[in-house]
């Protein structure tokens, strides 16, 4: 696999906001990698970027290893799919699909064959003579997704591409375009702000933070060793303990009112901070408080989710905690003293 | 109550009107003031319609001057509209207001403006009689130039405005979609923003082209006087022949050459 896409030191700047700050990343040919991110993170203006609507006012985009500075949209072998999807209302789909077919100046009945082939490849063969507005949210993002493939660009670039659509339709539609990307073989970049999302969809996935690359990796690994508290809060909002390392390889949490022992060497008297997932923690009502990753506290919220439930539970130091309880397991009510246990596995250190 | 209100206000000034033009349309002449008879019924006036053909030449001029005229704003006021919807927002308010300066000064003063700045004594062969450029003044006023300078300059705020309007709407994301599909600078003009702002560009014709058929003031202070139009045939034939059955024909006639443009416009207005 080579290189298709390097960002190298990528900064952008809106009047007084810094957009991106310094932004390096690189993908590789048929790579599919997710930008994830809260609104403002500057994910958006970085597709912008790559995608040339916006240039950058320090760093290079590089794609092919081509630097892309000064070459316009139209020239750059990438394709967006846009957010509100950005379908021309006065032309049908077949037409909306032959776009960019057009412009490259293909013979007409190859752009028909290439247009109708990509049509059948979503389901939409029958749709061909009708406008936008004449189809349902769902058909249209794949109006969208279809005019950008049919070029067959290397890179594809998606805004929030689910966004728009019902939660309903969120998870296949996602699961369609995973598809539409392995049978194409371009690569993606999909920005978006929901986790669960750029987890299930992504080979990789980067966040952002305020401008900034925070970190990029395979989702497991992002899950089960975010590397800052930022990722680790981002991410299925793990619990934070910070402490005071020991000479013994244990964590002293004073606002927690327990010791974690530590699976990565800390010097001792150095503070340091460990992310704790909800749904590694287990919650009973009585029991003997084992000497680590142990914490006794008193049961403050339960909230029902469907597939168990959320307990906030404040801590003896004074910190509170989310733990998740399976739906199999009883819950007590609210105000009573539990005890709290979880695997030294669980105990994640942060870098920052 | 409320709905009755514009009914009566349409039947007492519009429908009450017109059908008092007819009548008198199809009166008889006759000597005294008003110069026709009451409830007398004549084809006079069709018949001087339809045989001289000195009134069927000023309708079909005064259609072609309101087609050149309109076409001409059109033309002109499209950029203008491009320009202003283009322009930063904080500045839009004041160049949409540069647009509507003219109408500040008085009608008549603006076309009195063009008869002193083109007639021979006047500003424009005063200089250029200095400069040497001619040695005698160029016979520019009363002349079908000078009056479609008068007309593009009257109306040309009415073609800017609803065309800013239509641009302003246009999403800028569907020509980034366009370029990004591969489209320069001129084909994502001509295939997408072109399209999108057609009604703009039909409903900114029509409403030059519908006052400028029965245009009768910039043709008469600033036309050539042996081309007349519509307008000024029925000032003639009013004021000068007496003539009030064919006065009211050609009134009422201009009236209904303009329903289908009138019709056509208000049907791109209320378009979703």
């Amino acid at each position: 696999m080579s290189v298709l896409l390097a960002l190298e030191g990528v900064s952008k700047r809106f009047g007084a906001t810094l957009a991106l700050d310094g932004l390096s990343l690189a993908m590789e040919r048929g790579e599919f990698v997710a930008l994830l991110g809260g609104s403002g993170s500057g994910k958006s203006t970085l597709l912008r970027v790559i995608a040339g609507f916006e240039a950058p006012e320090a760093g290079r985009v590089l794609l092919d290893g081509a630097d892309q500075a000064g070459v316009p949209p139209q020239a750059r072998p990438c394709a967006m799919v846009f957010q509100n999807y950005a379908l021309f209302p006065h032309l049908s789909v077949f037409d909306n699909v032959a776009y960019g077919l057009r412009r490259e100046g293909l013979p007409k009945l190859d752009i028909a064959a290439r247009v109708g082939q990509a049509l059948a490849m979503v389901g939409l063969e029958a749709m061909a003579g009708r406008r936008p507005h004449q189809l349902s949210g769902g058909q249209r993002q794949r109006v969208a997704l279809v005019r950008a493939l049919v070029k067959r660009p290397p890179l594809v670039l998606l805004d929030e591409p689910l966004g728009a659509l019902d939660a309903g339709l969120r998870e296949a539609t996602g699961q369609e375009l995973r598809a539409l990307q392995r049978a194409t073989g371009s690569a993606f970049v999909m920005v978006t702000h929901d986790q669960a999302e750029a987890l299930a969809l992504a080979d990789r996935v980067a966040v952002l933070e305020a401008g900034r690359l925070v970190q990029c990796a395979p989702p497991q690994e992002l899950y089960e060793s975010p590397a800052t508290r930022f990722v680790a809060g981002f991410l299925g909002g793990a619990n934070v303990l910070e402490g005071v390392a020991g000479t013994d390889g244990l964590l002293h949490c004073p606002a927690a009112g327990c010791t974690l022992r530590l699976t990565t060497l800390v010097p001792p008297g150095s503070r340091a901070a460990v992310a704790l997932r909800a749904e590694r923690i287990t919650l009973s009502a009585e029991g003997e408080l084992p000497p680590e990753n142990a914490a006794t506290g008193v049961l403050r919220g339960v909230t029902y989710q469907g597939a168990g439930w959320l307990c906030t539970v404040a801590l003896a130091g004074g910190q509170t905690l989310r733990v998740q309880v399976p739906a199999d397991r009883a819950v007590p009510p609210p105000g009573v003293p539990v005890l709290l246990e979880w695997p030294v596995a669980a105990n994640i250190l942060l870098a920052e | 109550m409320l709905r009755a209100i514009p009914f009566g206000w349409l039947l007492a000034f519009v429908a009450v009107p017109c059908l008092l033009l007819l009548v008198i349309a199809f009166a008889a002449l006759a000597e005294g003031v008003p110069p026709f008879a009451w409830g007398s019924l004549s084809l006079e006036a069709l018949i001087t319609l339809t045989e001289d053909g000195f009134y069927l030449a000023a309708f079909l001029r005064s259609l072609r001057v309101a087609f050149i005229t309109a076409a001409l704003c059109l033309a002109l006021a499209f950029p203008m509209a491009l320009a202003l919807a283009r322009a930063p927002a904080r500045w839009q308010p004041v160049l949409v207001l540069a647009v509507l300066l003219p109408f500040w000064t008085g009608f008549l003063l603006r076309m009195a403006a063009w008869v002193g700045l083109l007639r021979d004594q006047g500003w424009l062969n005063g200089v250029l009689l200095a400069l040497g450029v001619i040695e005698e003044p160029l016979p520019l006023l009363y002349s079908s130039g000078a009056m479609l300078l008068g007309m593009v300059h009257a109306y040309l705020p009415f073609a800017v405005l609803p065309l800013y309007a239509t641009l302003l709407r246009l999403d800028r994301g569907l020509e980034e979609a366009a370029a990004d599909l591969g489209a320069g600078r001129f084909t994502v003009f001509r295939t997408i923003t072109l399209p999108l702002a057609a009604p703009g560009a039909a409903a900114a014709f029509l409403l030059v082209f519908i006052p400028a058929a029965g245009e009768y003031v910039v043709p008469e202070m600033l036309g050539p006087p042996e081309a007349q139009l519509v307008g000024r045939a029925v000032w003639g034939a009013f004021f000068q022949d007496r003539d009030w059955p064919l006065a009211c024909l050609l009134a009422v006639l201009l009236l209904a050459v303009l329903v289908l443009p009138i019709r056509l416009f208000q049907r791109l207005e209320t378009r979703p």
